[in-house]
């Protein structure tokens, strides 16, 4: 029978099923932080069970991590606690971590990939929905809940039921300016933040295959965003090319076999899915946000749509938007270029691109804060730090940062961010903060101008 | 966990759609290493001003409502993987939500913690919420056996679907992972021959 992608990779990691219930699916790799790991150790050791598999877990420290100073001390005890924590169960339970510090350290959807961690054809959870972010490469790649990572620890496995398979095409070619976060900031605008819950989403069509892995890793990030607990793009030469030579990554012989089964995991022709969606890549503009879920976007050249719904209404009232209105020329305070969805090399590049010669407006506070050490590492390397200091725009050093506002990187109460980041909920960035999300040239664009701006109208 | 059979009580509406997990459970309260004590400060943003001044709009604050039932808009749950939001509901109390849907790891989250969520027609719940609101004693009736949620002394009844297995897990008391370390033979056998 015909098989979709994901169908490939999920029937090969059946333990079993339950009449009548979930399977036992098996899981290649765990990635863990200090937020969502503390209580399913604390499980563990209560119930006296130890981890099954420890060599498939690796561990980072992200989401709570200081961006400044981080060969210091942590001063915020609670933080300092949390991995604290972390450094003595990866300690105790022989799992690898790369803590604040190491050359490998990193925001976990970010140092995974770069390490060659995350492959084709894998099973990959994580306690954190952007987990989603892995499936660029063809793997199977969710969030859990804690429960669930006090599972995997002492099962490596998951009882689950299967998702539904939705497809999202977008072929064409994609306008000047437009970049991976503009698909799919476009994508959920159209389908709504619910579209996709549960369902496994499949991302085809030529543009897809034409972006880098980081754009198909930015897509797939935001999966979550429109519901759905992953997002695939059929692995490729691109992928392919990207895992060779990665710390982790087989190596030699070995390599060269698993391209080969790596080969066979794209969708047959003739699959069918539960729910197909196609857009053409020429509709699609540099997008913003208005409201307080991603769903909430419109081409930066559009209005903000009148709706009557209670719920519309609280969201625009949050954010002092008026229906109808345009976001152009709006003042912004605060530019964030970061977070698991833009924090890689490119989007840095992309940026620096835009701001080389520019100065960074007098009103406006920007933060860039690298996904990993690594990426910080090139950063230096490619010169690209310079350019940003000499715009005026803050280096910082890598995690999480102000796309959940855990550490002290807080948006005060009533600003305006344009945000890389994935979220524009209440509060996401701190206290009343206001969050406006966009590709990391729209980010750098509003934080040179001190405004939101066309972007589109610039480029041409 | 908790078991669960049947529950009646009254319920607390919070008729906003997309309730993320975000506002459940702001991330700045995610530092804690145990899973007591998020109760405290669910829903902190929209129970309090900054100042720490009570916000007496909110449903929660409302002394006309009470009860272990939250009836929410669609979509709940949506956003984060942090199972907080689940605690930080059971905590304050909440032995059941009810919406016209809920984001998928919310749902996980919620059933691996004895949080039963009762997915009802957007009919059903836009009904709920008005007999809540125009008479807050109203009393409901979650039945898991019979997967039924009704108002008591009404018509208003719904059936509601739940996955058999997790319902056994619920009405038992257990959780998925006795069932897996019980599986450990069959899943190292699966180790020994993956195919990829």
């Amino acid at each position: 029978m015909s098989k979709t992608l994901f169908d490939k990779v999920w029937d090969s990691h059946v333990v079993s099923t339950i009449e009548n219930g979930p399977q036992i699916l098996y899981i290649d790799k765990h990635l863990i932080h200090e937020v969502t790991s503390p209580q399913a150790f604390n499980e563990l050791e209560d119930r006296g069970i130890p981890v099954f598999r420890p060599d498939q877990i690796v561990a980072t420290a992200d989401h709570n991590t200081p961006t400044l100073n981080q060969d210091q001390p942590i001063k915020d005890v609670l933080s300092r606690n949390q991995l604290e924590q972390l450094s003595e169960n990866c300690k105790k339970n022989n799992i690898t971590l790369y803590e604040l510090g190491h050359k490998y350290n990193g925001i976990v959807h970010v140092m995974a990939p770069e390490l060659g961690v995350t492959q084709p054809g894998l099973t990959m959870v994580c306690g954190d929905s952007h987990t989603s972010t892995h499936g660029a490469f063809g793997a199977i790649a969710f969030g859990i809940g804690t429960s669930q990572v006090a599972q995997v620890f002492a099962s490596q496995c998951l009882l689950l039921t299967k998702p539904k398979s939705l497809r999202v095409t977008v072929n064409g070619k994609l306008k000047n300016g437009v970049l991976p976060k503009d698909v799919i900031l476009y994508i959920i605008s159209k389908l709504g933040t619910n579209s996709g819950t549960g369902y496994f989403c499949e991302y085809a069509g030529n543009v897809f295959e034409d972006m880098s892995m980081e754009g198909r890793m930015t897509v797939c990030n935001m999966s979550i965003e429109m519901g759905a607990r992953g997002g695939m793009i059929a692995p490729d030469e691109t992928t392919f090319e990207y895992v060779k030579g990665r710390e982790f990554a087989p190596k030699g012989e070995a390599f060269d076999k698993k391209v080969a089964y790596w080969k066979t995991l794209p969708t047959d022709s003739d699959a069918k899915f539960d729910k197909e969606y196609s857009f053409d890549a020429e509709d699609i503009a540099p997008m913003i946000t208005y409201g307080t879920n991603p769903g909430m976007g419109i081409k930066i050249s559009e209005m903000i749509p009148v709706d009557e719904n209670p719920s519309f209404k609280k969201s625009l009232a949050y954010m002092n938007f008026e229906a109808g209105e345009s976001l152009i020329n709006k003042p912004i305070n605060f530019v964030f270029i970061g977070s698991c969805t833009n924090s890689r090399i490119e989007d840095f590049r992309v940026a620096a691109d835009y701001i080389k010669g520019k100065k960074k407006a007098e009103n406006v506070t920007a933060w860039l804060v690298p996904g990993s050490k690594q990426v910080e590492t090139q950063i230096i390397e490619e010169g690209l730090k310079s350019i940003f200091v000499e715009a005026g725009f803050e280096l910082r050093q890598p995690g999480c940062s102000a796309c959940l506002a855990m550490n002290d990187d807080k948006i005060p109460q009533g600003e305006y961010c344009v945000s890389t980041s994935n979220r524009n909920f209440e509060g996401r960035q701190g206290q009343g903060s206001r969050t406006i999300l966009a590709s990391p040239l729209v980010a750098a664009a509003t934080a040179v101008e001190g405004k939101i701006i066309d972007i589109s109208k610039q480029l041409n | 966990m908790e078991k669960f059979t049947t529950l009646q009580s009254r319920a607390i509406p919070l008729n906003i759609e997309n309730v993320d997990t975000d506002q459940i459970i702001p991330a700045r309260f995610l530092k804690a290493t145990d899973r007591e004590g998020f109760g405290n400060n669910v829903f902190r943003d929209w129970r309090y001003d900054k100042d720490g001044t009570i916000n007496t709009d909110f449903t929660l604050n409302d002394s006309r409502y009470s009860g272990r039932i939250l009836v929410a808009g669609d979509n709940f749950g949506c956003g984060s993987s942090r199972e907080h939001a689940a605690w930080a509901i059971t905590d304050f109390g909440f032995k059941v939500v009810v919406s016209s849907f809920f984001a998928d790891i919310f749902k996980g989250n919620a059933l691996n913690n004895g949080l039963l969520p009762v997915q009802v027609s957007p009919a059903f719940l836009s009904d709920l919420m008005q007999k809540i609101v125009s008479n807050p004693e109203t009393e409901l009736v979650v039945d898991l056996e019979n997967q039924t949620i009704s108002v008591k002394d009404s018509e208003l009844s719904e059936n509601f679907e739940i996955d058999a297995y997790k319902k056994t897990c619920m009405i038992n008391g257990y959780d998925d992972i006795d069932y897996l370390i019980n599986n450990k033979e069959q899943i190292e056998a699966f180790e020994a021959q993956k195919i990829y």
